[in-house]
């Protein structure tokens, strides 16, 4: 999937990839997508939960030999 | 719109709840919550300067010389081990990438997260304001606390 903005949270745990990805979503462009690569499991259902708390768009993501990828689009401010 | 609410008394000053109630409090401000952590009794110990005691009278001070202060002497619930706990659990903690509790706080504060104490504990124990770090938002008491609880969405006491 394509991406603007790639953020790296390797080997971070919860929450640290979330608060990481409201900082840098609050300097994004709207219309612009996040790319977040994390090592913490938690992050597929925390992302999309952090996506419907804040009306950011979850756009899916993808595993990898223990790599999560996951993609949000910067939609409000 | 109005923001949605999250309060937290924190009333322990062990090191692993005390992370819990900063792991939630960030997350909450990440959400786009609003979010009050009102510090009481031995969680009061969070906040305070490391110092080697406080207190007006005696009894005050006694109890606030083995009351250790400061975010980063704080016990374990459990395991202590007279210290040897927290230390290994710092280690532990550092390998994990987890951030401290002064990292915490600091974080906390960048996210607008509000930090308040308790005046009947600060009263009792004879603290004073230069006792405590820089940057409290309130000193109040508790029907401040449920003023905020009876609006807010999630109030937990940790």
């Amino acid at each position: 999937m394509r991406s603007d903005v790639k953020l790296d949270c390797f080997g971070l745990l919860c929450p640290m990839p979330i608060i990481k990805t409201a900082e840098k979503i609050k300097v994004m462009k709207i219309g612009e997508i996040l790319e977040v690569v994390a090592t913490d499991e938690g992050i597929k259902s925390d992302m999309p939960a952090w996506c419907k708390a804040t009306g950011q768009e979850y756009l899916g993501g993808e595993e990898k030999e223990g790599e999560y990828r996951v993609f949000v689009k910067k939609i409000k401010d | 719109m109005e923001k949605e609410k999250f309060v937290e008394v924190v009333f322990s000053g062990d090191l692993d709840k005390v992370l819990a109630a900063f792991i939630l409090a960030t997350t909450a401000a990440s959400m786009g919550m609003e979010v009050k952590m009102f510090f009481t009794f031995w969680g009061l110990n969070v906040l305070r300067k490391k110092k080697l005691t406080s207190g007006k009278n005696f009894l005050q001070k006694m109890m606030n010389f083995m009351n250790k202060s400061g975010a980063d002497r704080l016990p374990l619930s459990k395991f202590n081990m007279l210290g040897m706990g927290p230390a290994m659990m710092k280690v532990m903690m550092n390998q994990a990438k987890i951030p401290s509790v002064p990292e915490f706080i600091e974080m906390a504060k960048g996210l607008g997260v509000k930090l308040l104490v308790c005046t009947t504990t600060f009263g009792f124990m004879g603290f004073q304001k230069e006792d405590f770090i820089d940057g409290i938002d309130e000193y109040c008491g508790a029907a401040t606390y449920l003023a905020e609880a009876k609006e807010a969405k999630v109030s937990y006491f940790i």
